[in-house]
């Protein structure tokens, strides 16, 4: 690929974002063997603001459609066991299409941008999370539901208040590892021009330079890490018995 | 209006029409796209880089998965390499391998292969950490020397976990093959992204083609797993 292509692409990439700039600008364009371009960093850091938000904002929203079906077809499927095989292979399908052919299938649907890629990116979840909340629920001992029973509780508070608590950390283990997959995944967005990090690593056709891609892949990863950290922070606040047994 | 005339249908109509009869494009001056012969050129050159990528990570990550699975060390690296990996973003590993190593199918293949590494050794860990002690020492009790024990007693018995593993990586590589295309070696990702050249039909027909050739693979793994799931292992399953 010819380092001209490159430059050009890293200038149209910045297109949109927060300062106006020449692509004459540009420094360590003398030395394509720089893997990272301090200089260049410092003066462009601000490109990736508005990409961050945007994939920021679609790993969010994806997450959250994805829990909201998984969850309510896993505690369908606790009930009525027999749709638990149909539910699991539907759900194999939609994770195993690749993402980036699940967005050009949507195409024709949804059309280019942002619904396409969630609407993708939620489908791509819903194994993950069904699957860990039907074991979950699953693996609640027959005794303690006995208690519950004994206790005089309904079905229906025995689910809200013994079954899900007690099945807390198997759901939250689904949602942090679909939560990780879909900011690594979200990259892919570009594609089917839904912005997100992804413009930073290819843009107008073009791979930019490693500067970019690194600190995109960088920002991609601290994201990963983060809302990995706020989900676990969150297991810890509700599930106090477990803590309780720690101490 | 009638139904075969919905836009949608037509999308798909078009789609398959690109798959088997090559059509016109109005970028490359008349040279014709798609076709049978060359979706399934690309399909090849797809399917190549996948096995290509799968057989690296294999490779690497079977013999220090079953080696600490069955030493019983290494919990911490393997379980955070799984957890790891899964942060890697897909794009940005294609993208600094050609970058920086260059393009082509042997970069490709290391990138793909690092993709997979993850999800198998962590899951053959797993897998050989998993199988109950006292059948370890029944079979070290019968004279199996170690290397017996792990492969004619803990391997099978761990076959479910790390095929899941397999397969998680497997589903990884094959989607990632498709953006090979960007690092020079033309998959079926060429019919999507480049859709300039191929159009909509192009597009929808690649997507089309990466799915179903997903879908294969993972079929394929299934059986392949079913054969060699012990069939003990297969009664407890039921």
């Amino acid at each position: 690929m010819a380092s001209g292509a490159l430059i050009a692409a890293v200038g149209q990439v910045g297109e949109g974002f927060f300062k106006e700039r020449s692509s004459d600008t540009l420094p360590c364009q003398s030395k394509p063997s720089h893997l990272f371009c301090f200089d260049w960093a410092r003066e462009n850091i601000d490109r990736f603001g508005t990409p961050t938000l945007q994939h920021f904002e679609m790993v969010v929203v994806a997450v959250v459609v994805g829990f909201a079906i998984a969850f309510a077809l896993a505690l369908l499927a606790h009930r009525r066991r027999w749709l638990q095989p149909p539910l699991l292979a539907a759900t194999g399908v939609l994770y195993t299409i690749p993402s980036l052919a699940f967005f050009f299938l949507l195409l024709p649907i949804t059309g280019l941008g942002r619904t396409t890629a969630i609407v993708a990116l939620s489908a791509y979840t819903l194994q993950i999370l069904y699957r860990n909340t039907v074991a979950g629920l699953a693996n609640v001992p027959e005794s303690v539901r006995d208690a519950a029973r004994g206790m005089g509780l309904t079905d229906r508070q025995i689910l809200w208040k013994v079954e899900l608590p007690l099945a807390t950390p198997e759901i939250v283990a689904g949602l942090r590892i679909a939560t990780v997959s879909t900011v690594a995944i979200a990259t892919l967005a570009v594609f089917i021009v839904a912005g997100g990090l992804g413009t930073q690593i290819y843009g107008g056709g073009n791979l930019t330079f490693p500067t970019s891609i690194i600190i995109a892949g960088t920002i991609a990863i601290l994201m990963a890490l983060a809302l990995d950290l706020l989900i676990l922070l969150g297991q810890r606040v509700l599930t106090p018995w477990r803590r309780a047994v720690r101490a | 209006m009638s139904l075969l005339a919905h836009p949608l249908l037509a999308s798909f109509g078009g789609a398959i029409e690109f798959i088997f009869t090559p059509q016109t494009s109005n970028v490359t001056g008349g040279r014709k796209v798609g076709g049978f012969d060359e979706v399934m050129e690309l399909t090849f050159n797809q399917l190549e880089l996948t096995l290509f990528g799968l057989a690296a990570a294999l490779i690497v990550a079977l013999p220090i998965g079953l080696y600490l699975g069955h030493r019983g060390v290494g919990e911490t690296f393997a379980v955070a390499l799984g957890n790891a990996g899964r942060a890697i973003p897909e794009l940005a590993l294609i993208a600094l391998m050609a970058a920086v190593v260059g393009v082509g199918l042997l970069p490709l293949t290391i990138a793909l292969g690092v993709l997979g590494i993850p999800p198998i050794l962590t899951n053959t860990f797993v897998g050989i950490r998993q199988v109950d002690q006292a059948t370890v020492n029944a079979a070290r009790g019968m004279g199996m020397t170690e290397l017996e024990v792990l492969r004619k007693v803990e391997a099978p018995l761990a076959v479910p976990t790390i095929f899941a593993g397999i397969r998680t990586a497997t589903i990884a590589i094959v989607a990632t093959a498709a953006i090979g295309t960007i690092a020079g070696f033309t998959t079926l990702g060429d019919f999507i992204i480049n859709g300039s050249i191929y159009g909509e039909d192009g597009q929808l027909a690649g997507a089309i083609m990466v799915a179903l050739l997903a879908l294969t693979l993972e079929g394929l793994l299934a059986l392949l797993q079913r054969r060699l799931t012990p069939r003990g292992l297969k009664l407890r399953h039921t």
